[in-house]
């Protein structure tokens, strides 16, 4: 009898402490930070930490419209940047995203925001045609076309993803193929490797723990 | 115990005949799926997909065995100068632009094509690269 009171007890007690350790989990932030004095809402006085974040931003989307933060304010997003003519690593990294696009379909609380760093040639309506050939339609998942300026600093200053014109490369540019995770208060909460599928995987599980951080 | 180390000696024995029977050819099909799957994983796999299932309507998938027979003798063209032309591929149209992949020498090619008219269903057979090298030549 007392046995079995006390394996009981064990389980109870791991179950609490399992469960525990999950409500805990919270994702890192990149980037920069300082700290900062700050007033709550009693008006009292105090230092937080304030981490890097998206600043605004407005680009043409594939359908020709000027689309900007606002589209993305207030929920989480996947960023990437790419290029229709890409024929090396782009083409595993929206394999990869597509995955993640269907799984949180119906979730409206994330979209998909890829950035063309061709600005040459990637004009919005080549950036249509190049989603409907992947098989994305609506405006969940937004493909963004603007100066070369404005996405590269974006690019590199902002979600740290490395990218450059480079005429020695296959096809002119190159960059890196991370999907960087955004949280609604458009801070840095992870950049995964698209190209790999373990860490795309990681992706899928750490959107609803990101999720989870505003439920509360 | 002494009768079981016949036994194996002797299934050794087998084994080693049956091996030594395999004449050059499946051999070298061998030698060409192995290396084809090397190279079709680093430079193809990303447009075609792990099975040859393609990407969306950006890439066909390398699963129309009946567009790889009545192709054969184009695909080596195919694989090194790339395409830019309307394919139907299992009763769909795709007009995108597949790369052409200069640094891949025949013996490459041979490999690569070996592996993908040998895979996702299709079984073509070998085809030395001496033949590749040929219709490499012979390129429009
Ligand atoms: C950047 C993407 C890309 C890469 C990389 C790529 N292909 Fe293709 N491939 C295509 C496209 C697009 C077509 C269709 C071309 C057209 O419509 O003219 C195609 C067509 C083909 C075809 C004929 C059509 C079919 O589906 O059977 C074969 C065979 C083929 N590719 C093999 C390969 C092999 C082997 C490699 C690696 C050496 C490779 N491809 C790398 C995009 C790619």
């Amino acid at each position: 009898m007392n046995k079995i009171i006390s394996s009981i007890a064990i389980c109870l007690l791991s179950i609490t402490i399992l469960s525990s350790c999950q409500q805990e989990k919270k994702l890192p932030f990149y980037g920069e930070r300082h700290a900062e004095t700050v007033k709550d809402a009693a008006g009292v006085e105090k230092i937080d930490t304030v981490y890097q974040t998206i600043p605004n931003w407005s680009f043409l989307n594939q359908d020709s419209v000027v689309t900007t933060n606002k589209a993305t304010d207030g929920k989480v997003y996947v960023a990437d940047f790419f290029f229709t003519s890409c024929t090396t690593i782009c083409p595993t990294m929206h394999r990869n995203l597509m995955t993640v696009y269907k799984e949180f379909k119906t979730n409206p609380d994330i979209m998909f925001v890829s950035h063309t760093i061709d600005f040459k040639y990637d004009r919005p309506y080549v950036l249509k045609k190049y989603a409907q050939k992947l098989g994305v339609d609506g405006p969940k998942w937004q493909f963004l076309y603007g100066s070369k300026d404005s996405v590269y600093t974006l690019a590199e200053k902002n979600y740290l993803v490395a990218v450059g014109e480079d005429s020695t490369a296959k096809d002119g540019y190159i960059h890196q193929g991370y999907l960087v995770l955004i949280d609604k208060d458009r801070r840095i909460r992870g950049a995964y490797d698209g190209t790999k599928e373990d860490q795309v995987e990681q992706l899928k599980k750490d959107i609803p723990v990101l999720l989870a951080e505003y439920k509360k | 115990m002494r009768k079981y180390i016949i036994n194996f000696i002797f299934l050794l024995s087998i084994v080693a005949i049956i091996v030594s029977c395999q004449n050059q050819e499946t051999i070298d099909l061998q030698n060409y799926m192995s290396n084809g799957k090397d190279i079709y994983k680093a430079k193809c796999q990303n447009c075609h997909g792990e099975n040859g299932e393609g990407l969306g309507q950006l890439a066909p998938p390398l699963t129309d065995s009946v567009f790889l027979k009545t192709n054969k003798n184009r695909l080596a063209c195919i694989i090194k100068n790339g395409a830019n032309e309307s394919l139907i591929i299992h009763g769909k149209e795709y007009k995108e632009k597949m790369p052409a992949f200069p640094e891949l020498a025949d013996i490459d090619v041979a490999q690569v094509m070996v592996y993908v008219t040998n895979s996702f269903g299709n079984k073509q057979g070998f085809v030395p690269y001496t033949e590749v090298s040929t219709q490499l030549q012979n390129c429009k």
